[in-house]
């Protein structure tokens, strides 16, 4: 073969000197990454205009494997962050892809503020339930009664329903998926990438070397698997009834809607403040 | 009734030139925009809330951005994704938010981010009393987020100084790629003066250093030049590169166990400012000369200083100031200088004991008085003469 037919379709996405990445053998952020860059490349968008932001977490270092402009912020604080970036510059794309404990534990009050605020970003979170870069403790989407490093008796906290919590913030769009239906997670991505206003994704991702071992599904076979017979797919469901449990992951679109996003207002306010266009 | 149908709106100027009647806050927030920041994110905290009120008011109308986040954590990491979007950006606050911001101040610090931030200070610790002023975070300043490295801290004393300072900290800011600090107080935040904003070609503008090179593979985001400061490429031009609050090399890659990168990349980023420091530090001294007394002071307490030694003189005390423009980097050799050729200094200082303790250090052997001030009242210059006659007994 030559050079040119074993070059990887998404290589002109990732930053090859980076590769290989640091996540273990089984992990979903794999198939996140390579979604990602699926559904930049089917919307052939300009690389110069979309920025990566990620928190921190193992999926925290997915900013430092995509060719575009990225950052990689401190604990919790992509979202503000890009809050930053969008607002200077409106013309770029700011997908902001991390961690369920980043995105909701610490980084919790800028998540709810930017969806209601409708700030137009992409927020993709691959939930595995756990902190794995800290090596397994329980987090705010830990399961009731899994075991995780710190629930050593099985986790007694109730977990948060992502994408019931997204759509009572006031994001425009919502969906959730497993790593398993990458179809539709990479339409699903595509169709953030061209709305206009606070996307949410939350993707269910696998964690066999740590969530899984302490949860009897210790290869990402398993846990694929677990993924498959507990999914269901039903699209506009109430996002209130999803909460996941062992048997039963609903999967699906939840919320598409249309409301002025916080760029178009405050372009208006702009233009109103600086007399461009006046009413009197 | 009815509403004039035919009102004229002036332009909004970006420049308000001319001689003004404003309070600190508010010079602080026209100096910032003389100097072309154009992106403000913050949160409403006395002493500080009338800075982000005129910001709000006042960017919309020249094409900037103001917007109020959910705290002071998501404040800093706005302003630093801002700045990296190629805008000049600031926040303003006080103590308390001021420890909140510590977190991505360090990250600023780690990225090269060039913004300001303002913290007109208050009575601390905690909540402590918001009215009321305070000299109590300039430590918290320099030693506030974790890690080692260096920032730039200046103290203005004036509403005029509120202007020119908040101006320069953006051009140290911009010039040094590091978060830069206006340590402000509740007094010369709120108190109103004359102020003279200057024409608009007079105003000395820093902006900072772009990559020379195009957009390639091979860009090395934090490669540094003579000076130490890597040039700034930003987000939508094409150079896709990644920043981290990592250590990092100059590609900006994560080098998480090298002992190399994490020596070359602290050093440089504390050496780019103690190289510098000549260029960067500013003093105001007043008869300093054959002074036998020297007080050095900061921001408010330095109008009480200077008046004291102005009775001290009108009284044959030979008395002097030294008047600390710049905190951060610590004046040393301007400290030291004064130091040999008096008898005693005196330091008044609106906490217990901070920036004395800087002084004593670079005084060596000559004899520091401390004088202590909480609360509503700065120091009166009755009490600073009173301190400089007993030390010269």
């Amino acid at each position: 073969m030559t050079e040119e037919e074993l070059r990887h379709p998404y290589e002109k996405f990732l930053r090859k000197d980076r590769i290989p990445h640091i996540w273990c053998e089984g992990c979903g952020n794999g198939i996140i990454l390579n979604c990602f860059a699926h559904a930049l490349d089917e919307l052939n968008m300009n690389l110069d205009k979309v920025a990566v932001v990620s928190g921190i977490g193992c999926i925290g270092r997915i900013s430092g494997y995509t060719n575009t402009d990225s950052f990689h912020t401190t604990h919790g604080r992509p979202i503000a962050f890009a809050t930053g970036v969008k607002l200077a510059n409106p013309e770029l794309t700011v997908a902001v892809i991390s961690g369920d404990g980043d995105l909701f534990a610490i980084g919790g009050n800028h998540f709810i503020h930017a969806a209601r605020r409708n700030l137009d970003i992409k927020v993709i979170c691959a939930n595995n339930f756990i902190y794995g870069m800290t090596g397994g403790q329980g987090g705010p989407t830990t399961p009731l009664e899994t075991w995780t490093t710190t629930t050593p008796y099985g986790n007694i906290e109730q977990a948060f329903n992502l994408v019931h919590l997204a759509a009572a913030c006031g994001a425009v769009y919502v969906a959730r998926w497993t790593t398993l239906q990458t179809r539709w997670l990479i339409e699903s991505i595509k169709k953030a990438l061209q709305k206009e206003g606070f996307s949410f994704i939350e993707i269910i991702s696998e964690c066999p070397e740590i969530f899984g071992r302490y949860n009897k599904m210790e290869t990402a076979l398993k846990m694929m698997k677990w993924f498959k017979e507990a999914s269901v797919v039903q699209h506009f469901s109430d996002p209130a009834k999803a909460n996941i449990t062992p048997d039963r992951i609903v999967v699906g679109e939840f919320v598409d809607i249309d409301k002025p996003s916080y760029g178009q207002l405050l372009k208006e306010m702009k233009a109103k403040a600086s007399g461009k266009k006046t009413d009197r | 009734m009815t509403v004039a149908a035919s009102v004229v709106h002036e332009k909004p100027k970006v420049i308000r030139s001319g001689r003004r009647f404003m309070s600190g806050d508010i010079a602080c927030a026209e100096g910032a925009l003389a100097v072309g920041c154009r992106f403000f994110a913050g949160y409403p905290i006395t002493p500080a809330t009338e800075i982000a009120e005129h910001m709000s008011r006042r960017l919309p109308e020249i094409d900037g951005s103001y917007i109020q986040m959910e705290d002071e954590i998501a404040s800093m990491a706005a302003v630093i994704g801002a700045s990296y979007a190629g805008v000049k950006s600031m926040t303003a606050t006080s103590g308390p938010g001021f420890s909140l911001m510590q977190e991505n101040i360090g990250l600023a610090v780690m990225t090269e981010t060039p913004c300001v931030i303002v913290n007109v200070m208050r009575g601390g610790p905690s909540t402590g009393q918001p009215t009321m002023p305070g000299q109590q975070d300039v430590m918290q300043a320099r030693w506030g987020s974790h890690g080692d490295y260096e920032i730039i801290a200046l103290a203005p004393s004036s509403v005029q100084e509120m202007f020119d300072l908040t101006v320069e900290a953006f051009n140290l800011a911009e010039t040094y790629r590091v978060p830069t600090f206006v340590l402000a107080d509740e007094i010369v935040g709120h108190m109103w003066e004359r102020v003279t904003i200057p024409d608009p070609e007079t105003i000395k503008i820093v902006n900072r250093k772009k990559p020379k090179e195009n957009p390639s593979s091979n860009f090395a985001p934090f490669k540094p030049e003579a000076d130490l400061v890597p040039p700034m490429a930003i987000y939508g031009q094409g150079y896709h590169f990644h920043a981290t609050g990592l250590t990092h090399d100059e590609r900006g890659y994560p080098r998480t166990e090298s002992v190399e990168a994490q020596t070359k990349l602290v050093q440089r980023l504390c050496n780019k400012i103690r190289m510098n420091r000549d260029k960067i530090i500013r003093v105001q001294q007043e008869m300093i000369e054959d002074a036998e007394v020297a007080v050095i002071a900061y921001g408010i307490a330095a109008r009480a200083a200077l008046s004291a030694v102005r009775k001290a003189r009108a009284a044959g005390i030979k008395a002097g100031l030294l008047r600390l423009v710049t905190l951060w980097p610590f004046p040393d050799e301007h400290v030291g200088r004064v130091a040999k050729n008096v008898k005693a200094i005196i330091v008044p200082e609106m906490n217990c004991g901070q920036i004395v303790r800087e002084v004593e250090r670079a005084a060596k052997e000559t004899p520091v008085t401390f004088l202590s001030k909480l609360g509503e009242e700065p120091h009166k210059p009755e009490e600073i003469l009173d301190a400089m006659r007993e030390a010269l007994k």
